[in-house]
């Protein structure tokens, strides 16, 4: 187990230091650059804007000097954001997208998981259909045209809910409705699939042949069998999930992760985005590790290899 | 007080499948006494099997049991609720199913699946319900049973997951052990090893035993009486002498020329039955059989035969007895 | 021996003994007729009443977004004076003149835009564009990530390790960024694409377009490599292609014949299920400005750009959002049937 683990962290470093490297490049060759589109700045500032930051120098060194900032934990300042370092901006911003962004996971499990289960054990039944339906309507539904029509009917039709901001409890349940729409959904329908090919199984006769109890059978026998997939679809979506979601924040107006990095794209603020790639892969990377070996801890059959 | 154990009335189960009812047992009557071995012989699909997942009520979805009493130590199986059943089963009637590689729950322990049985049906602690798992791995000829206890079933092979789930089967020594091909997804060598185990328990334990196998072989060794299904009808019933010996049906006789035998001549071929089984969706009006019949006679094809009983056990249902009973009645007059 | 010979009385005749015939035998045997996996398949998918409404849902989608606008009596790019932000069926000014003038003029079933360019057309050649997008992009999905799958999981070893390792890394990188950076980059050259004879219909379609199909032959084809490549692990491993291996069958043979045709199945299947997921995205990128060039609409910019007028014309945004989920629909519960209808673990 610690042999795996610490194969796991090695290979997750090698994989960041890739997607790293992959973005540099990739950013710094398309053509355009941070202080293009400001035109109010004269050509000289532009020149001394970029010497400042160091964006005079060649690719090739500018990728060596950030490469050996950011082994010590130095992401540098934001280009855009003056007077900030990336670090502080993640620091500030993740939390309200991570806040959000949890809860609503929460959310789609605690909903997904029972759901799913119930539509497996009244399969052709009347629930059955109507859980099958709604789940497939969730994962139709672009998160935009959630937001939008939770917008109009709670926001501005009804006027139940507070349209803007995260300041009050109030303010969580649109974000996380339309956040946790998608997944629930898909929960849902893995839950179902994988629940009624596990009561199909044969050690499920057995569990039934020995004189156990329903609710035994299906909460002992079953669950812990049929959870695998759900495991595997959750580990990286809650690492999206917490970094936040751009539509859902540009609408609601939440002041997270996931727009930061939008607007640090489209204004090419080379540091930051940097700095949010990176913390985004080591978040998805850790998710990865944390999923197998939840797998291993749900499934002895599972080797860490 | 029924002087049998198990006592099985004119069954008839169907299964209502989307392409409609598939007839799977029709007027099925089994018996049995305590302490006895009876071997259910049929080709798949024949119904062996669903008959004695009905004693335990463990007929699975689209079936439904349509008439017929299913009596089990004087209770009425066909009556009791699914809690009633719950304190049968694994307790006063225990199963050993065909594939030990999927019958075991592959994300528990060995140990804590025996225990579930053990602490369901005995008010024993858990750690008198571990004594008595080890107890088990041990009567069940399984060495080093405190390793074995915390394995799982993956690291196990697969005859000795079939021993496990002989262990589960006995923890609560049931009266009845119903063992549903128990050897036939087992090598050849370990599938004589659970047979010898099996009748070895049964011995000490004094528990009836229904085998159901399509290997005559298995039952030749093992069991007292003898019930041949096809198409969900028992079409003979008689003691294993009667089966072999003096076995009157055409299905039954053709199961028996297609053994392989010691004595057989150098370059004598097995007789294999030809044809396929019916469709239990649109049975036939007559005698399931008679299509792959070579004694097949007009009568067979549109009448059901009637029950001939040559004594008390040994029973067929075939026209050709009928028909030299008629004969001979023909003389007579 | 016999105890109780005849158990019932019966009427019998001595001709009810005679030998049947084998044809008597045979017409007793009712046999299923045996079908071919596709036949099969294709009768249980015509069974299925939702993917079957799905499919004709899907097609008059398709007749609405590629045949009506060849005839339609608008252009969704020309913009009528003076019929800014009609209601659905209002007419402008001088169009109310021009019916009391006795012309016919046909109605904005879904109104108009704030620029006065008629909704409905616009909305129809807003699903070509989404449903070109979902086609054109999943077609370029389906042949990188089976072939990346089929080459990792064939040869296997360190090859397959090099491979996978790559898959994990783009699926790491976050795609958002990608498409932004992709986009900015393939401007400049494609803009000059467009002076190339020959290529005059890059400008038509627009770079953003091209980019997105790009994108989606650089990043989305991962989930396809991973499902393809598990699904010939998994039957390079089944006996029967060990049996055909040992039978001497060629590597080319034991492709086509084994690995393909059990394949094939569940490649139409996650194809389909990948169709409304290339039109989701798409539309996601639209929602973000960057999708298609103007005046082109998709279904996803057309949501976006009536999201600032909600309050006032709330139907310019539920149109567009209501088809788009239609459509996704439409091709998921299609992608459900054909599973159940295909899938030969799921039988019966």
């Amino acid at each position: 187990m610690a042999k795996y683990i610490v194969k796991r962290i090695l290979l997750a470093i090698v994989t960041i230091w890739a997607v790293a490297t992959l973005t540099f490049f990739l950013m710094n060759m398309v053509p355009g650059g941070p202080f293009l589109s400001e035109k109010a700045i004269s050509p000289q500032a532009t020149a001394a804007l970029e010497a400042k930051y160091g964006l005079d120098k060649p690719m090739g060194q500018r990728y060596l000097t950030y490469m050996a900032d950011a082994l010590h934990g130095d992401f540098g300042d934001s280009l855009k954001q003056r007077g900030r370092t990336v670090m502080d901006i993640i620091k500030m911003k993740f939390p309200v997208s991570a806040k959000v962004g949890g809860v609503s996971v929460l959310v789609s499990l605690l909903l997904g998981i029972p759901l799913g289960c119930l539509a497996a054990l009244k399969r052709g039944k009347t629930l059955d259909s109507i859980i099958s339906v709604v789940a497939t309507c969730g994962i139709a539904v672009p998160s935009f045209v959630i937001c939008t029509v939770l917008m109009y009917f709670f926001g501005v039709k009804l006027k139940l809910l507070p349209t803007m901001g995260l300041t009050s409890l109030k303010h969580y349940v649109m974000p996380v409705m339309a956040l946790s729409f998608y997944p629930t959904a898909y929960i849902m329908r893995l839950m179902r699939s994988s629940m009624l090919d596990v009561l199909g199984q044969d050690y499920m006769r057995t569990a039934k042949a020995k004189g156990v109890h329903g609710f035994k059978i299906l909460f002992k026998h079953a669950l812990r069998n049929a959870i695998l997939p759900v495991i595997t679809y959750v580990g990286p979506m809650l690492a999206y999930t917490v970094t936040g979601s751009f539509v859902v924040e540009k609408i609601f107006t939440i002041p997270g992760l996931g727009g930061e990095f939008i607007g640090a794209i489209q204004g090419r603020d080379y540091t930051l985005i940097m700095g949010t790639t990176i913390f985004l892969a080591t978040l998805i990377i850790i998710m990865n590790v944390v999923v197998d070996i939840c797998y291993k801890i749900v499934d002895p059959r599972i080797k860490l290899k | 007080m029924s002087k049998y154990l198990v006592d099985i009335q004119n069954e008839r189960l169907s299964f209502f499948t989307p392409a409609g009812e598939v007839k799977a047992l029709n007027d099925v009557s089994i018996h049995l006494e305590e302490g006895e071995v009876l071997g259910i012989v049929g080709e798949s699909g024949s119904g062996k099997s669903v008959t004695a997942y009905s004693l335990m009520g463990l007929t699975a979805h689209p079936g439904k049991l349509l008439g017929g009493s299913l009596v089990f130590e004087d209770k009425h199986i066909e009556n009791m609720t699914e809690k009633e059943l719950r304190q049968i089963r694994g307790n006063d009637i225990s199963i050993i199913f065909q594939d030990p590689m999927t019958s075991l729950n592959p994300v528990y322990t060995v140990g804590n699946q025996i225990m579930e049985a053990i602490l369901l049906h005995t008010d024993k602690t858990k750690a008198q319900a571990k004594d008595r798992a080890r107890e088990l791995l041990e009567l069940v000829g399984i060495n080093e049973p405190d390793k074995r206890l915390k394995q799982y079933p993956h690291e196990l092979s697969g005859g000795m997951r079939q021993r496990v789930m002989i262990a589960i089967a006995l923890a609560c020594e049931p009266k009845l052990l119903i063992a549903d091909e128990p050897t036939t997804a087992l090598d050849v060598t370990i599938q004589a090893q659970i047979l010898e185990l099996m009748m070895e328990l049964k011995d000490k334990l004094g528990m009836a035993i229904i085998m159901i196998t399509h290997d005559l072989g298995v039952v030749a060794s093992m069991c007292d009486k003898i019930a041949v299904m096809y198409a969900g009808r028992i079409v003979e019933y008689g003691t294993t002498e009667d089966i072999f010996y003096r076995s009157s049906h055409m299905y039954t006789k053709g199961l028996i020329r297609s053994i392989p035998r010691l004595d057989t001549k150098e370059h004598e071929r097995l007789v294999p039955i030809e044809g396929t089984p019916v469709d239990l969706l649109n049975p036939p009006a007559g005698c399931p059989f008679a299509p792959r019949c070579e004694a097949c006679m007009k009568i067979c094809l549109n009448q059901m035969p009637p029950k001939t009983e040559f004594d008390d056990v040994h029973y067929t249902n075939c026209w050709l007895i009928q028909k030299e009973e008629f004969e001979k009645g023909a003389q007579n007059e | 021996m016999n105890k109780n010979p005849l158990s019932f009385q019966l009427n019998l005749n001595p001709e009810d003994f005679l030998p049947a015939s084998d044809e008597e035998k045979q017409s007793q045997v009712v046999m299923r007729e045996s079908v071919s996996f596709w036949k099969d398949g294709m009768r249980r998918l015509r069974k299925n009443k939702v993917a079957m409404v799905s499919l004709v849902i899907i097609i008059l989608v398709m007749i609405l977004s590629f045949i009506v606008p060849s005839f339609y009596p608008y252009n969704y790019k020309d913009q009528i004076k003076g019929a800014n932000n009609l209601k659905p069926m209002q007419y402008s000014a001088q169009e109310l003149e021009r019916i009391e003038a006795g012309e016919k003029v046909f109605p904005h079933i879904f109104g108009t835009d704030k620029m006065g360019r008629d909704y409905a057309i616009r909305v129809m050649m807003g699903s070509r564009i989404s449903l070109l997008v979902g086609l054109i992009a999943t077609g370029i999905i389906l042949i990188i990530g089976s072939v990346y799958g089929s080459i990792a999981a064939f040869f296997g070893g360190w090859v397959d390790l090099v491979m996978m390792r790559i898959v994990d890394i783009i699926y790491t990188v976050p795609d958002i960024l990608l498409i932004v950076l992709l986009s900015f980059a393939l401007k400049a050259p494609l803009a000059a694409l467009v002076n190339v004879p020959g290529f005059g219909w890059v400008k038509t379609v627009g770079e953003n377009l091209i980019s997105i199909f790009v994108v989606f032959a650089l990043l989305y084809w991962v989930g396809m490599a991973r499902m393809v490549r598990s699904q010939v692990l998994m039957l390079k491993e089944s006996e029967y292609v060990t049996a055909a291996r040992a039978l001497g069958v060629s590597s080319g043979k034991i492709i086509r014949k084994h690995l393909l045709t059990n394949c094939i199945g569940t490649l139409i299947v996650t194809t389909t299920l990948q169709i409304p997921s290339s039109i989701f995205t798409e539309s996601f990128l639209s929602f973000l400005g960057m999708g298609v060039a103007v005046p082109l609409p998709s279904l996803g910019s057309l949501a976006s750009d009536a999201i600032n007028g909600m309050n006032t014309n709330p139907h310019l945004l539920f149109v567009p959002a209501i088809l788009i989920s239609l459509i996704i629909l439409s091709f998921n519960l299609l992608g459900d049937g054909l599973r159940d209808a295909f899938d030969p673990k799921l039988k019966n």
